[in-house]
């Protein structure tokens, strides 16, 4: 395994080859804002929330897409990309209804704490507030489109770790949905395994599990590290 | 069929139609067809056979004349004259050869600055071959280049005349079509495609339909020599599913070459094998993004994924992929024909060859033509488009599409070239060319353009799927005079936004029409903000009262 060594906000780290300037930057301490990736499931470069500067780059970056390589002299934080990253929360507030304040993970949400770490306190945009449905036809779980933020980390667990491919999205730019198998409700999709998955890599309270109040859910966010490592390392750690 | 043979065919192909008294040539392009081309054909058909003269005259279709909007066009070959408007009873003069007397009024001036300022190489069989017979493209030379390159040259050889040629990337970008096609001949792969970009989707923009409809064997044998060049052995064409007449004529072509064995195995008896199917698609926009083309094909939803890899390193199912545009391909057997050095001749330093626009909107002659890059604008617009109709002023040319900017007339002068519409805030894009008079409102195109886009946005990415939608909104905003100076500020926030931050071209440049409109018509944006006025007096507002009210969110 080669080494890379490079400069992140001005501390110089190393990471191997072929490893992503997000996952270096993570492993050293430094916290990229995502939503979209998540360990464990391939990446896609979705949400363009840790997008950095590469110095000699003309084009920002995005640092979970990005393999590192020597000598690179990457800065996470400048005030260009905080305002960036600033202006697509606050679309994602505006595209659909987050209503914290009646929401299953209102305290636990990433989206949320996305907002609260950029010192988002007002929305410049105007909302949209679209008339979206909420399944909950499956037994255990439920869906809200009001606060889906459409990263396709459900898709992707459900596709790459437990191999259903339930999910998967219908329509396109603002009215993509995310649906299971071609539309049916989710309590009578047949590909669906109940597994939950999808609902624990859920950023926001948009998959849910029944039976929860406003602020009780609670996502167990190691439980795909503790699948993954265990499918690949052989070792059941938690 | 061997290199002989090709001769022999053209020699009797040209022999027979010397034999005849006279050819005429209807056009059948998309544009005079749906002014009624198909029942003028008709009509000459019949009245070839009503008089028993078919061994003397014959009438076959052919691509886009150019000058679609005094279509439908008719040319007769023995005079080369061309007649507009012409209808079905009017078939009677051109079969008997009375068309130079009888419709003089309509007998169009080869000498007009439409014909002559004009210069055709990927157009030059487009009104002068019929596209649906192969041997009409073999009597103009077809399939040459192919043999030449074949039996000739070696791949490397191939590629070094292309690189010489200096010939760019037609689908807007500009890459170097040379250093593309080494690059995926450089792959050490034995699997390679060659896929040709047919999804032309900019409004107004008609050149890449025009071209599949007036000469495909051009373009299937420009996708042969690439697969040669290269090392592929497939190739596909991914048009979009709305041009039915071009991927009619591209089936039939495709299954006549394969007939003649110019398609298939052992092309000119030659260990080279080169295949093509048509993939159609099925109405996205962003379908034409070289890496959501390629996921089209492979069958998955239409979204483009991060780049790199380059579809030259990884493409179609993860293999070295050539993707070029129709127009780029349209161009290759010229250049392998008469050499990469004649073609250098033509256009500008950086901006080799031809380029073919589309023109449309508020001009006189609306169609289709061909200039050396270079060519200025005010070329374009006021002598070969004839002017802007009913003596109103030129306000803007668009070009580039939604990706592209709007051109104000103290640019008219500049040579239109890739570099040039770079540097004021355009780009060539594909070659659509809209028009716009001083009835036309600067902020209503930027709003229609980010209506498209907001449209077609896949939704893959925030910037590009939620901004499009915002800044939609506030450009509705400013045509209603619901608008104020901060909404501005913000548009211009979620322009940079989109164009730094978004995942492919689409999102990248959607803020451009924007932008090059905020630059050079900000006093349009004020006057709708400020006065609530539109100076083109295109869109209804609401009198001053209500200025600088806040939307609450």
């Amino acid at each position: 395994m080669s080494v890379r060594t490079l400069e992140i906000d001005g501390k110089a780290v190393t990471g191997v080859a072929g490893q992503s300037i997000f996952s270096v930057a993570w492993d050293n301490g430094i916290h990229i804002p995502r939503l979209c990736h998540v360990g464990g499931v391939s990446d896609v470069g979705a949400c363009r929330l840790c997008m950095v500067e590469v110095e000699g780059q003309r084009k920002l970056v995005a640092a979970c897409m990005t393999p590192v390589e020597e000598g690179m002299v990457i800065r996470t934080n400048t005030e260009q990309l905080l305002a960036h990253r600033r202006l697509i929360v606050e679309l994602l507030f505006a595209e659909r209804n987050h209503i914290c304040a009646v929401c299953v993970v209102n305290g636990a949400c990433e989206l949320q704490d996305l907002a609260a770490s950029l010192g988002i306190d007002h929305v410049r945009l105007r909302y949209r507030f679209p008339t979206l449905s909420v399944d909950t036809s499956h037994e255990r779980f439920g869906l809200d489109h009001n606060r889906c933020v459409l990263c396709s980390r459900c898709i992707r667990v459900c596709d790459e770790v437990e191999g259903a491919h339930t999910w998967d999205f219908s329509g396109r730019g603002v009215n993509s949905l995310l649906i299971s198998d071609l539309g049916e409700a989710w309590g009578e999709s047949e590909s669906c395994t109940s597994c939950g998955k999808c609902v624990q890599v859920c950023p926001t309270g948009a998959l849910f599990a029944k039976g929860k109040m406003v602020s009780e859910m609670r996502k167990d966010r190691r439980f795909l590290k503790y699948i993954v490592t265990a499918r690949e390392k052989h070792e059941w750690v938690r | 069929m061997t290199f002989e043979d090709l001769l022999e065919q053209q020699a009797k192909e040209i022999a027979r139609q010397q034999g005849l008294r006279e050819r005429i040539y209807c056009c059948t392009a998309a544009g005079c067809v749906s002014s009624g081309a198909d029942a003028i054909k008709k009509a000459i058909d019949e009245e070839i056979k009503a008089r028993g003269v078919g061994a003397e005259v014959e009438c076959c279709g052919t691509g886009c004349m150019g000058l679609c909007s005094k279509g439908p066009l008719v040319r007769t070959q023995s005079d080369g004259t061309i007649y507009a408007a012409v209808t079905p009873e009017d078939a009677g003069a051109l079969v008997a050869g009375q068309g130079a007397n009888l419709l003089a009024d309509r007998k169009l001036d080869p000498q007009a600055d439409f014909f002559i300022k004009q210069e055709k190489i990927v157009l030059a069989n487009s009104g002068t071959v019929d596209p649906e017979r192969l041997s009409d493209y073999i009597a103009a030379g077809g399939y040459q280049a192919l043999a030449r390159a074949v039996m000739e040259l070696t791949p490397q050889q191939v590629i070094e005349e292309v690189k010489r040629s200096g010939l760019r990337g037609r689908g807007g970008a500009g890459y170097s079509t040379g250093l593309k096609w080494e690059l995926v001949a450089k792959q050490p792969v034995d699997t390679k495609y060659v896929v040709c970009n047919a999804d032309e989707g900019d409004p107004g923009a008609f050149m890449d339909r025009s071209i599949l409809e007036g000469d495909p064997h051009r373009v299937l044998e420009g996708m042969a020599i690439a697969g040669y060049a290269v090392g592929a052995q497939q190739g596909y064409i991914y048009v979009r599913g709305e041009y039915g007449l071009a991927i009619q004529r591209l089936q039939a072509a495709i299954k006549q070459a394969e007939r003649e064995r110019l398609l298939g195995s052992r092309i000119f008896e030659d260990n080279f094998q080169f295949r093509i199917d048509l993939r159609i698609g099925a109405g996205a926009f962003v379908c034409g993004e070289e890496t959501a083309l390629i996921a089209s094909i492979e069958g998955k939803r239409g979204q483009p994924r991060q780049r790199p890899p380059y579809p030259p390193e990884s493409g179609l199912w993860g293999k070295p992929t050539l993707l070029n545009n129709v127009e780029t391909f349209g161009n290759i057997a010229p250049i392998v024909a008469k050499g990469g050095d004649w073609f250098a001749t033509i256009g500008t330093p950086t901006s080799k060859g031809t380029k073919v626009f589309a023109l449309a909107g508020k001009i006189e002659n609306t169609g289709l033509i061909e200039v050396p890059m270079g060519t200025s604008l005010r070329t374009i617009v006021f002598e070969i488009g004839g002017g802007i109709p009913e003596g109103r002023a030129f306000k803007a040319a668009q070009t580039g599409g939604p990706s592209g900017g709007c051109i104000p007339p103290q640019f008219l002068d500049i040579p239109v070239d890739y570099e040039s519409l770079h540097k004021i805030g355009s780009i060539m894009g594909s070659g659509g060319l809209i028009v716009m008079d001083d009835t036309s409102c600067m902020v209503d195109v930027a709003r229609f353009f980010m209506d498209f886009c907001m449209d077609e946005s896949c939704g893959k990415c925030i910037p590009c799927r939620a901004g499009t939608v915002q800044m939609h909104d506030i450009l509705q905003r400013i045509t209603k005079g619901e608008a104020n100076e901060n909404d501005v500020a913000l548009l211009e926030q979620l322009a940079k936004l989109l164009r730094e931050t978004s995942l492919c071209g689409l999102g990248q440049t959607a803020p451009n029409p924007v932008m090059s409109t905020l630059n050079y018509f900000s006093g349009e944006y004020e006057a709708h903000i400020r006065d609530h006025r539109c100076p083109a007096g295109h869109c209804v507002l609401p009198a001053a009262a209500s200025s600088n009210r806040e939307v609450q969110a």
